[in-house]
């Protein structure tokens, strides 16, 4: 799909000036028909939960928060695109993913106001616990996948990783053990433009990081970030791609980071924000709602009681995060080790434990 | 198959090498989750041989070649877990644990911690470690202390074919990630009988491997039998040693070191590696919280130094050798 014609000159991809080619999802998707208004609706959700946590960042509810405003097209698209079933890997800029997926908004968020009840099980909603470390999660990804295979499975695993991510050994390590297992695995790279303040062109010396796939025998595309439908096409490919045994892909959703990296950064000492408002004014979700106002999907009123509702669901998840009692001191120690070491509080020895048979 | 070492019952005592070899052939063929990673462990059966066999019997699925990418697949293990696999990983040396370090620190050791207890991640690193076989440089080293250090992980080590084909069997049956240090120059040294049966309960417990009382030797791994040999040295001058086997390097068998030490009242703690923020220094720092006043004399380490490990011209040098255990036990006994 690289070099296709076709890109908008308001795609993010041609507007980072790297002469990325995105494309759009076409007619000949029609075998992957998407649920358009729940993708909508799924888009929705995401700001407004990423609002909502910006906002309980500012009121001292929670700590430091990585927004991901704007990438709401990428994340909501991708999970439409696979099965329950399959498991996503995330980083953190994807810590909503599995609120969508079922986790309790104000659950997430504990995370984030440093609550160890922020973890959960990985198992219950088909994602693996937002990684912190760059790229680390992506071997985990392929280690997966093989495993499912090995034991009969025909699920994928999918994982985001961002630009900067991007250049991590890991990644590499990933995508290539992948390939030469043939893993079911889609790499999903969100290329927001911006590692911090590092842009891309201090991170990458290719024009599309997708290019990178032909370095590991597996299939690249660059889309629109931006458009649901686009990323929904590519990973939908990807994912059928994997599934059916062709191994796994690498599929680059150009983007641009319209907000901070996180809640503590300050964009304006690195960048133009006249350059983040032009693409503040493209946003994902204001577009998508025109394209489905234009094909009679949706009406005005639609749109405005969608985002209250979606809104009011978050403020009352709020709500429900501060009623929740601080954690206590016991919960340090658990699940770190079957046999508690003898220098924990309490513990004068090693305790014997029966050994799972 | 015709490949592998004598298993448990067999007439002829194994090397600690073939001890590892039959009880991952145990394991392997005991539980259909237990799948093997690392390099060259295939149609080689591993730099050591030390998997020599596995992949004619069980297949190139469960007996995976990986490329050289040790972050990558000990990730892949940690990933494999996730699936409910138990995973045990060759890292083919020592040093060859640190582009791996930051899966083993960050995922490997948090994870079950980090999902609330909802996943185990019963992998276990497989890790020849230690000097004296005059290998090429960063072949030697013993980075112990390093994992020790890490909540979330069992570091275990044997210094016998016995104990590696039990330990081995124990640690992949184990819920916790288990780094299992390998004494690579014990590998061919001595052979032993195996055990039939892993210890299915709980931590393997520090042993007594020579009973003595007039000091306490602590040690673990490839010093193990140089303290034995000390000891007969000891014993010629008329000096009981205790030879005390760790085992398990973290969490401290803390009860076996109190009890061994108050009995003898004097103590010296012996290993390759580096001398400073060792294993040794865990073992004397918990003598002086429990049993400073059971003590005689200073506790005293025989230790690696605090140098890169040498170019191995020097290596006799810098490992512990009876001579220097001999000494430190005397200005233990002053």
């Amino acid at each position: 799909m690289i070099g296709s014609p076709g890109v908008g000159s308001d795609s993010p991809a041609s507007r980072a000036g790297h002469g990325i080619l995105a494309v759009r999802a076409g007619s000949d998707s029609a075998e992957h028909a998407v649920d358009k208004l729940r993708l909508w609706k799924m888009m929705v959700q995401l700001r407004a939960y990423d609002e909502r946590a910006t906002l309980l960042q500012r009121q001292g509810r929670i700590g430091a928060y990585p927004t991901f405003w704007g990438e709401e097209a990428i994340q909501a698209a991708t999970v439409l695109a696979v099965r329950d079933a399959d498991w996503l890997f995330l980083s953190y800029r994807q810590n909503a993913v599995p609120v969508l997926r079922g986790l309790p908004p104000e659950q997430a968020w504990a995370y984030f106001r440093g609550d160890p009840r922020g973890f959960f099980d990985p198992s219950q909603f088909g994602c693996a616990p937002q990684c912190v470390p760059l790229a680390t999660h992506l071997p985990h990804a392929v280690g997966w996948a093989v495993a499912r295979r090995l034991q009969g499975g025909d699920e994928v695993a999918l994982a985001f990783f961002g630009d900067g991510a991007s250049s991590e050994g890991d990644a590499h390590e990933a995508m290539n053990l992948a390939s030469v297992l043939r893993a079911p695995v889609v790499f999903l790279c969100t290329n927001n433009q911006w590692a911090i303040s590092t842009p891309l062109s201090r991170q990458a010396a290719v024009d599309h990081l997708s290019a990178r796939a032909a370095g590991y025998g597996m299939p690249g595309v660059t889309v629109d970030g931006y458009d649901p439908l686009a990323v929904f096409a590519a990973v939908t490919e990807a994912v059928d791609r994997a599934r059916n045994g062709g191994g796994p892909s690498l599929v680059e959703a150009s983007s641009y980071r319209i907000g901070p990296h996180a809640t503590a950064d300050d964009p304006s000492l690195y960048r133009d924000e006249a350059e983040a408002a032009v693409w503040r004014e493209r946003e994902p979700i204001g577009r998508f709602e025109q394209q489905l106002l234009g094909e009679g999907l949706l009406a005005t009123q639609d749109i405005t009681a969608e985002h209250e509702r979606a809104a009011s669901a978050m403020r009352a998840a709020g709500h429900r995060l501060d009623r929740m009692p601080a954690p206590t001191g016991e919960e340090m120690t658990a699940h770190v080790l079957a046999v508690p070491p003898p220098s924990w509080p309490g513990s004068s020895a090693p305790r014997f434990v029966t050994a799972e048979q | 198959m015709t490949t592998s070492p004598a298993g448990p019952g067999a007439p002829e005592p194994v090397t600690l090498v073939q001890a590892v070899d039959a009880a991952l052939e145990a394991e392997l063929a005991a539980d259909p989750r237990v799948v093997l990673l690392g390099e060259d462990i295939g149609r080689m059966g591993g730099v050591f041989r030390a998997t020599a066999g596995l992949q004619a019997r069980f297949g190139e699925n469960r007996v995976v070649d990986m490329p050289a990418c040790e972050a990558g697949f000990v990730g892949a293990a940690v990933g494999m877990c996730l699936a409910g696999l138990r995973p045990v990983v060759e890292l083919q040396f020592d040093s060859f644990s640190y582009p791996a370090f930051e899966q083993i620190v960050c995922h490997l050791a948090r994870y079950t911690w980090r999902t609330a207890g909802a996943t185990k991640m019963p992998a276990v690193l497989r890790i020849p470690y230690g000097g004296g076989t005059h290998a090429p440089e960063l072949h030697s080293d013993s980075p112990e202390a390093l994992f020790c250090h890490v909540p979330g992980l069992v570091v275990v080590t044997p210094s016998s074919p016995a104990d590696a084909y039990s330990m081995l069997r124990w640690a992949i049956r184990h819920p916790d990630p288990v780094i299992f240090m390998e004494p690579k120059r014990l590998y061919r040294s001595t052979r032993g009988a195996l055990s039939a049966d892993p210890d299915p309960e709980g931590l393997p417990r520090a042993r007594v491997v020579r009973p003595g009382t007039d000091v306490t030797i602590v040690s673990y791994g490839p010093s193990v039998p140089t303290c034995l040999e000390a000891a007969e040295a000891l014993a010629d001058r008329g000096t009981s040693a205790e030879i005390l086997d760790l085992r398990v390097l973290w969490p401290l068998d803390q009860e076996a070191v109190l009890a061994s030490v108050r009995r003898t009242r004097r103590c010296v703690v012996v290993h390759e590696a580096p001398r400073s923020c060792g294993v040794g220094a865990e073992v004397a720092a918990v003598i002086a919280e429990h049993a400073m006043f059971s003590l005689d004399g200073p506790v005293v380490r025989v230790a690696g130094l605090d140098t890169p490990f040498p170019m191995f011209m020097l290596e006799d040098l810098y490992l512990p050798d009876p001579e220097r255990i001999v000494a430190a036990v005397e200005e233990a006994l002053r």
